[in-house]
């Protein structure tokens, strides 16, 4: 395997990140419309939600959807 | 949160009769809103995409909605997998064309591999973290590993490698996860800490 040096960075972010017990994509996705109600109201995020900011920090696939839901959503999360 | 509100959603949808296709139409409506909304800058994004996931959605809503804890509004939960869906199938478009052979050549082709000068210390420092970094790789991830891996770094999506490789993206990222928690040890065993990494990360 060969790692080009803008490669080493994205790895090292990677490890600074890396936990042992992570939430995967599939527990995201099962707290993340609870994870955007809460942050789109402008709560503080509870104990029982850290491990879906944590997953969103690693997971560009689940940041981009978690962006797309923002946008989505709007302001009207709590009308609707 | 109104728990009878999104309770309603969920009964309406279950209970066949004209109260589920009312409920069907206005998730429907909802759902298209809400979608053209989060991609009304992707001009990739029309109303027969739209109405493709929207359709796709639905059927998944129903196929997992015992799974709604009411911990959100329903129409928030139904968005999450609406969004999913139509995100995974930009993907699929964006990397149809690519396998993991031809990504992982055209890499090779077009990156520099690693060439630190060795003027300062902090060069000299980068370099024995490469060549460290190398040979836990090489030593502690399986083939597997380092090829989902070295996908991941080209850039392609853990969707479209599990998919490659007849797998999902939970596999894949249980995958990633384990080659990095292996890689992490391995440095630290090697002598790094987890403020070395950090500094390293941040250091050009």
């Amino acid at each position: 395997m060969n790692i080009i040096d803008e490669k080493v960075q994205a790895l090292l972010e990677m490890l600074s990140l890396t936990s042992d017990n992570e939430a995967d994509c599939g527990d995201c996705l099962q707290h993340l419309a609870e994870f955007a109600e809460t942050t789109l109201a402008g709560k503080s995020i509870p104990e029982s939600l850290r491990h879906i900011d944590e997953h969103l920090q690693r997971c560009g696939e689940c940041r981009e959807e978690f962006q797309a839901l923002k946008f989505a959503l709007g302001e009207h999360v709590t009308g609707e | 949160m109104n728990q009878c509100l999104q309770e309603n959603w969920v009964f309406r949808l279950t209970t066949e009769g004209d109260a589920q296709a009312e409920a069907l139409f206005e998730l429907e409506d909802l759902l298209k809103r809400r979608l053209r909304r989060a991609f009304r800058s992707n001009a990739k994004v029309d109303d027969a995409f739209v109405d493709d996931v929207v359709q796709d959605s639905i059927v998944a809503i129903l196929e997992s909605i015992t799974q709604f804890q009411g911990r959100s509004k329903f129409t928030t939960w139904a968005t999450t997998i609406a969004i999913r869906i139509a995100i995974t199938e930009m993907r699929r478009m964006r990397w149809k064309d690519t396998s993991l052979e031809q990504l992982l050549e055209r890499s090779t082709e077009i990156s520099k591999t690693i060439a630190v000068p060795q003027s300062s210390e902090i060069d000299f420092e980068k370099k024995q973290l490469v060549e460290t970094m190398h040979r836990v790789i090489d030593e502690q991830l399986t083939e597997k590993q380092k090829l989902v891996l070295n996908a991941e770094l080209q850039g392609m999506p853990q969707e479209e490698i599990g998919r490659r490789l007849g797998s999902n993206r939970n596999a894949i990222y249980k995958l990633v996860h384990d080659a990095r928690k292996r890689l992490k040890k391995g440095m630290i065993d090697a002598g790094y800490t987890i403020d070395d990494l950090s500094f390293f990360q941040g250091a050009e």
